[in-house]
């Protein structure tokens, strides 16, 4: 079912401002992941501010849904999100990097309120996405789980070992959703390492596959919902994405994976995202 | 015999008749029948390592996935936050060393409750040779925030174990052996508590600190001391690595000062370094030694004829003592100081 239009407009006010939270924490952090941490955004923000189960104000609560961002290093995109969704101050994201700070580069579940499972080091996180997923289904309990993969993260043996066991166990209370924005620090995923044929590759390993624009809300919305009801195997979504999204500059530009911007680059950014938002300054 | 084994109690005939894998299996699955929350995790040593025993008496609760050790230890990690106590079984090679950073990252960073039985530690599993060893895994999980490091003498004291490690919170690794290592304790009533050394023999001339298989040997070689060299040997069981009990340490420095360790492992990092570290931060003299696996990779070939090569059989302990009880060092002040 299609979003309406008061859903639609939220999620893309919501998108705006995180594109611009994204771009304040870049700056107050002296330089982030903002290249991932954008083309993420809308994904998150779907998850988030339509599709999860959640309760900010009790992030504990036994039948949440769970999300794994396994792309660690999207911290600087997921933080913003977490705060405007309620389950800190978006100004304690000043303290981005800085000494002693809850929050570095990959969020730590055991510091930041509302993440379920520290990430960082890739290729980690379909596995314990699949534990959570399994002990769900052992307690007869219907909350889901959700994984954030990267492409280039799909390098890593351990996200294939998940996957086959993932099948094998008939998992279908696991979301896998990849941020396929073709690009790892390094160049193009097809130039380092090639994951295609990607949707291919799955399906070998047991996997139902849906590829949508992971930038157009009706499109992974309606995407995960269709997952919710598959009950023949597990589901893996290739959200089709450009790194940096949103600031021109950086769009599909393999430097911008990580870095730091001055008062004239932050600027540009806030007025590209205003832009691309229809936003008036 | 074995399957008939029932309780908590094993006497020395049924320990001697199963290895610590199978005890251990046992008492996991009398620990399942109490704790629905218990699950077990295998990659494709559910028989070898025994947590098949757990697997035959809960299918439901348990997971074999494959030859794939860190997606093992990534799952077991998922299934510790959605609220279950993972028992996690594979060899101590593949747990330390091909599953390292899962068991670093996802269990110890997050510090869960997962509970890592590792068998076939040092060279137990000596004909396979060094792809199967694990000289290294006592160095590595040592290094680990959060994690607790048990090496149980022998099966009794593995079933000890087990069962104090659910009350255990955090991650802890518990390695035992591979074979029919014959056992020293005779019954489970002698107090075990994680992070307590045991004193086996008192002794005031020098100190053995063992731990796993060699603890037997030592209490053999202590014996054979006392009646041939009319040496005074204190023997500790220092099972638990980490958190280590210092102060068990400190008195056998003060009052034995000779100390001499002896652990199935790299003398790089394990049982010989815990105790160095501590002899040397508490400024006295101390004669000492480590023995273990010296920094190479083992020969191949069964464990008893390994244990004597390296000096870890009753034999080759006696050498060692000798050795050290001939050392000299420099006696400080205080030699009759007190702890």
């Amino acid at each position: 079912m299609a979003l309406t239009q008061t859903e639609l407009r939220k999620l893309e006010e919501l998108a705006w401002q995180v594109r611009r939270d994204i771009i304040d924490v870049t700056v107050w952090a002296g330089g982030a992941h903002i290249g991932g941490g954008l083309s993420m955004v809308d994904i998150l923000v779907s998850l988030y501010f339509h599709l999860l189960k959640v309760d900010p104000a009790n992030p504990e609560k036994p039948d949440r849904d769970r999300v794994v961002v396994s792309k660690g290093h999207g911290g600087v995109g997921y933080a913003p999100v977490l705060a405007r969704k309620g389950y800190f101050d978006f100004e304690t994201l000043k303290t981005f990097n800085q000494f002693n700070s809850p929050f570095g580069m990959h969020l730590d579940a055991r510091k930041v309120r509302g993440v379920d499972v520290s990430t960082g080091s890739l290729g980690h996180g379909l596995p314990m996405a699949l534990g959570l997923a399994l002990g769900a289904r052992l307690r007869n309990e219907s909350w889901y789980t959700y994984c954030l993969l990267g492409d280039g993260e799909c390098n890593e043996g351990t996200v294939w070992e998940a996957a086959m066991a993932a099948a094998h166990f008939k998992v279908t209370n696991l979301v896998t959703i990849v941020d396929r924005n073709r690009l790892m620090i390094d160049g193009n995923t097809e130039e380092v390492m090639g994951v295609e044929p990607f949707a291919d590759k799955w399906k070998a390993f047991g996997f139902i596959v849906k590829e949508i624009d992971g930038h157009d809300f009706n499109q992974i919305c309606q995407a995960v919902t269709e997952a919710h009801a598959e009950e023949r195997a597990p589901v893996l979504i290739i959200a089709n994405t450009k790194k940096g999204s949103g600031v021109d500059y950086m769009e599909d530009n393999v430097k911008w994976h990580y870095g730091s911007m001055d008062s004239t680059l932050a600027d540009q950014a806030r007025a590209s995202v205003d832009k691309r938002f229809n936003r008036a300054n | 015999m074995a399957e008939e084994v029932t309780g908590t109690t094993w006497t020395v005939y049924d320990a001697n008749s199963m290895t610590q894998a199978e005890i251990y299996g046992h008492v996991l699955c009398e620990l399942g029948e109490e704790n629905p929350d218990i699950v077990g995790l295998s990659a494709d040593l559910a028989k070898s390592t025994k947590i098949g025993l757990f697997g035959d008496r809960f299918p439901g609760r348990f997971f074999n996935v494959g030859i794939a050790e860190q997606n093992m230890f990534g799952v077991a990690a998922g299934l510790a936050k959605a609220g279950f106590l993972p028992f996690v079984s594979t060899m101590a090679a593949f747990t330390s060393m091909r599953a390292c950073e899962q068991v670093r990252t996802d269990i110890c960073y997050q510090n869960l409750d997962c509970k890592i039985i590792a068998t076939h530690g040092g060279i137990s599993f000596g004909t396979a040779g060094s792809t199967h060893n694990a000289t290294e895994d006592l160095a590595i999980m040592r290094a680990m925030p959060n994690m607790t490091v048990i090496v149980p003498a022998d099966g009794i004291e593995t079933a000890n174990a087990v069962r104090a490690c659910v009350n255990h919170p955090g991650p802890v690794y518990i390695r035992v052996g591979r074979g029919f290592e014959p056992t020293y304790y005779e019954t489970e009533d002698y107090g075990f508590e994680i992070g307590k050394a045991v004193e086996l023999t008192p002794g005031t001339d020098i100190t053995i600190i063992a731990c796993g298989v060699t603890v037997l040997q030592a209490a053999e070689a202590a014996r054979v001391l006392k009646e041939e060299d009319g040496l005074s040997v204190r023997v500790i069981n220092l099972h638990t690595i980490k958190p280590l009990d210092e102060a068990a340490i400190l008195r056998a420095v003060t009052e034995t000062r000779r100390i001499i360790t002896f652990e199935d492992h790299s003398v790089i990092g394990g049982l010989g370094t815990a105790v160095a570290d501590v002899i040397a931060a508490s400024g006295k003299g101390c004669a000492f030694e480590k023995v273990g696996i010296p920094d190479e990779f083992s020969l191949v070939g069964y464990p008893e004829d390994l244990y004597a090569h390296y000096k870890l059989d009753t034999n080759g302990i006696i050498d060692r003592v000798r050795a050290v009880m001939g050392k000299d060092f420099e006696e400080d002040e205080n030699w009759d100081d007190e702890v």
